[in-house]
């Protein structure tokens, strides 16, 4: 890759300070960085119980230490922020069909007296309202969450 | 400097890592890091131990842990890279960022393997 000739102009190494929405996407950008956490927090806990009732008795007060359990309460936090805003975003992300053509994702639509970003509306045989799409996704978030609480616990 | 025609899969298994994160993260979280550890649930080991060496939830666990961590790799590479102006970084952050996700991808597989 060759050295870029146009002029940019420097950005701070701080400039996600200087807003409240560049701050909020930056920390939903580190949401990731719990995802990995608790990613290594499973695989030591499958490790734990695969090594018998003494070895997961371990990993009970090892994980029930007030440093193990800080970091998992933000990592709460932060999966929480990372669901609502992934589940936020998903609508726009989906490929929008129209006439058997897919739509640019930069075209807009006219819904309820509102100009919206056409991917917002799905068409199913009729129209879909982002709403829907959000909804059904929190739908399936309780499903899944109520199954491994079913599983883990009874 | 990262191969380009690699960029459409890797954008794909953080896409895919961030829907299973969204769904399956929180009751994760809660359950196994906070409701197990500090007592408020008591699951009995045995019946825990069955529920994880059973093949299927080797199945998952290793799909989950997979797509999670390349999930991280993909968003925190860029998060170092914009977040903190670090373009001149690219190589070195990318290595560790996905050399990280399948160092760890490996320890899952072998996890899950060895159970």
């Amino acid at each position: 890759m060759s050295a870029p000739t146009t002029y940019r102009q420097p950005i701070s190494r701080l400039w996600w300070l200087k807003k409240r929405t560049y701050f909020m996407f930056v920390l939903r950008e580190l949401s990731s960085v719990f995802v990995a956490w608790f990613a290594v927090f499973l695989m030591i806990m499958v490790v734990a119980i695969g090594r018998g009732e003494a070895a997961y008795q371990n990993f009970l007060n090892w994980a029930a230490s007030p440093v193990v359990v800080v970091v998992n309460i933000v990592a709460l936090a932060f999966a929480v922020l990372h669901t609502v805003t992934w589940f936020a975003l998903t609508p726009q992300a989906m490929v929008v069909r129209f006439g058997g053509r897919q739509v640019p994702a930069m075209t807009t639509v006219r819904v309820a007296g509102r100009q919206v970003p056409a991917a917002t509306v799905v068409r199913v045989g009729g129209r879909v309202p982002a709403g829907l799409v959000i909804a059904s996704q929190y739908a399936g978030l309780i499903v899944v969450s109520a199954f491994i609480a079913w599983l883990v616990l009874l | 400097m990262t191969k380009r025609h690699l960029e459409p899969l890797l954008w794909l298994l953080f896409s895919g890592g961030g829907v299973i994160a969204a769904v399956f993260l929180p009751i994760l979280i809660v359950l196994f890091g906070l409701a197990i550890p500090l007592g408020w649930v008591q699951p009995d080991y045995n019946h825990l131990h069955a529920v994880v060496t059973y093949w299927l939830t080797r199945l998952v666990f290793l799909g989950l842990v997979v797509l999670m961590l390349f999930h991280w790799a993909h968003r925190f590479r860029y998060t170092l890279h914009d977040g903190l102006q670090l373009a001149k970084l690219e190589t070195p952050i990318a290595v560790l960022c996905y050399g990280g996700a399948v160092v760890g991808s490996i320890a899952a597989l072998v996890i899950v393997l060895t159970l």
